[in-house]
């Protein structure tokens, strides 16, 4: 008798494995949680050491013009001005979003609305092959091609702020085109089957009824391009000339945040305000890639709430 | 202008741009191809490279590549289909999930470059394993685990509830549904996901820089003992990839035939990236018809 009640009241193997089952795949999710706390702490603990333990102003780390951790700057503080990194790499995120914004939506447009079948059968694979091509190939690219094209043209040594937004218009192309045309896809039939009822022309009902709908859609591509564009480190780094000076015009060496990053961590100590103050830009990278994906929330909310209402 | 008139300009505007594009793209590949291929050899994929004079290979740098892809994948495809399955099959609609869920999208939009200095400070320094195939196997892993889990996730949201019910109605509990019969059913997206995935790992290099390291020590491929630090399998070795390799050479400019052995290794790059995608495709397809018999 009291085996059959042990047996009842004691947990069936079953019940063992599934609670073991639970807990393995929460452990596993809580291991990728807490990496990327780990990410933002240990990045965090470096980067403000600069503001801490050295003692810099904040406001002069972010205004200054003279970049030299090592030596004294004019006003007799360290010279840790990171000004011509942001600007460097504000200027070649915008730049290159803002000439591949018209060629990625024209190419999508054209891939959903004029040429559907053309757009699936070529067009498709090829930008989506595009999109996994390494950053070091459009690097090296970018050395053999543009900047000699670059310096052709426009004269100086061709390493600059032209020569990066080139490099980058090419490599955010494939990204912003294919999410921009599945933006477009998403946009029901009906919209375009009432705008042509109405005897609208296919560029009256591509301009005023198509596009409109999937503005949302567009400007999530648009913004995570622009999150590429100002993540990358190497492609850039390569044309960039990295001169830590502030750019005066676009063919002028100049430097990104990344690019100075990727030269620098490895001929610093650890420790030193030279390290820690390239952890600081380490940092502001961080900082602005948790702004690009808050905007890309922020646009899919408000773009859902469009739609329904 | 009539508004005809206006459609036919704007048809042949959109015909122009997407000519451009497609052209911008195709001599893009084709400068690679056409300057790359012909440096291709047996001789230029096996022999080691050199450093001041030409007519090196990449041989050690190709291994390096293909050890830590497999590296990167043995650890974190364990771990992303544990929190796939988590995500999908057990965690309730709350705020918390959501929560994850957004911590799981800021880890895939980390700028690469930012990975790898994690990588850097953690794996290379705090835990002291130095340059070497291990700390870069890692923050590869922390760079590809954000990727597999949402993919992984995806696969299995898209098998229907049907199968999860019968498996119910067999008596199999939760946990034995979702591995006996969700998962396989999932497996041909999720190996494609994987394959995607490692073609993207492949061609990475930001995150590898400061930890696999940037140079490529001599190895003697006589000797498989993992724990001989010449031995191709040693974990604890500098490891600089065909990536690493590329960025380097371009920009230390020591190496006489930099771009002849840049071009080639680019090469190599995109057509292993290609055949990872043509893998991806295949084998999804291949395994669908032999899991459904259709």
């Amino acid at each position: 008798m009291d085996k059959i009640r042990e047996s009842l009241l004691k947990k069936s193997i079953a019940s063992k494995i599934e609670r073991r089952g639970k807990i393995i795949s929460l452990i596993c999710l809580a291991l990728i949680v807490s990496v990327v706390f780990l990410i933002f702490y240990f990045v965090a603990s470096r980067g403000l050491a600069t503001f801490f333990k050295n003692h810099i102003n904040l406001w002069q780390f972010l205004s200054g013009t003279q970049w030299n951790p090592g030596t004294m700057g004019t006003n007799g503080q360290p010279a840790v001005g990171a000004l011509p990194m942001i600007v460097g790499s504000f200027l070649i995120t915008i730049l290159s979003a803002l000439i591949a914004t018209p060629f990625a939506i024209g190419t999508a447009v054209f891939m959903t609305e004029i040429s559907p079948r053309r757009g699936a059968k070529i067009l498709r694979p090829v930008t989506e092959l595009l999109v996994g091509i390494p950053s070091v190939v459009y690097g090296f690219i970018g050395l053999q091609v543009v900047v000699p094209f670059v310096r052709n043209t426009f004269g100086g040594s061709g390493y600059g702020i032209l020569s990066g937004t080139f490099v980058l218009f090419v490599m955010i192309l494939p990204t912003v085109t294919s999410m921009s045309a599945d933006a477009l896809n998403a946009v029901p039939r009906y919209y375009r089957e009432a705008s042509l009822a109405l005897g609208a022309t296919r560029w009256q009902t591509i301009y005023k009824v198509v596009l409109r709908a999937a503005i949302p859609g567009m400007l999530t591509a648009i913004v995570f391009g622009m999150a590429r564009a100002f993540g990358e480190a190497l492609a850039v780094q390569m044309v960039i000339g990295n001169a830590t000076l502030l750019p005066h015009n676009l063919v002028s060496p100049a430097s990104t945040l990344t690019s100075i990053l990727t030269m620098g961590i490895g001929n610093t100590v650890m420790g030193s305000l030279q390290n820690n103050a390239l952890w600081s830009l380490a940092m502001i990278l961080l900082l602005m890639s948790l702004v690009f994906n808050l905007a890309i929330r922020y646009i899919g909310r408000k773009g859902k709430l469009n739609h329904e209402r | 202008m009539n508004a005809k008139r206006i459609d036919k300009i704007a048809t042949g505007v959109l015909y122009g741009v997407a000519a451009l594009v497609v052209i911008i793209l195709v001599a893009l590949l084709g400068f690679i191809l056409i300057e790359g291929v012909p440096k291709i050899s047996w001789h230029f994929l096996t022999s080691p490279a050199l450093a001041f004079e030409a007519g090196g290979g990449i041989g050690i740098q190709l291994f390096n590549s293909f050890y830590l892809l497999f590296l990167a994948l043995l650890i974190s495809l364990p771990i992303s289909l544990g929190a796939g399955i988590y995500l999908n099959e057990y965690a309730p609609q709350n705020t918390v999930t959501g929560l994850i869920r957004t911590t799981i999208e800021i880890l895939s939009s980390l700028p690469s470059v930012v990975v790898g200095l994690f990588g850097y400070l953690f794996f290379v320094v705090q835990f002291k394993l130095g340059f070497s195939i291990l700390s870069g196997s890692f923050a590869l892993t922390v760079f590809n685990l954000p990727i597999l889990t949402r993919s992984i996730e995806e696969a299995l949201a898209n098998i229907s509830n049907d199968q999860r019910e019968a498996g119910y109605a067999l008596g199999l509990s939760r946990w034995e549904t979702v591995t006996k019969i969700v998962v396989p059913a999932a497996l041909p997206s999720i190996i494609t996901g994987v394959v995607l995935s490692a073609g993207r790992i492949f061609g990475e290099a930001a995150a590898l820089i400061y930890t696999a390291g940037q140079s490529a020590p001599a190895l003697d491929f006589s000797d498989w003992n993992p724990f001989n630090i010449s031995s191709p399998l040693s974990p604890l070795r500098p490891a600089e990839t065909l990536a690493v390799h590329i960025w380097k050479i371009n920009s230390e400019g020591i190496m006489p035939d930099a771009k002849a052995v840049s071009a080639g290794s680019s090469a190599v790059l995109i057509i292993a990236v290609l055949l990872f995608n043509f893998l991806a495709r295949w084998l999804g397809k291949r395994l669908y018809k032999h899991l459904t018999a259709e």
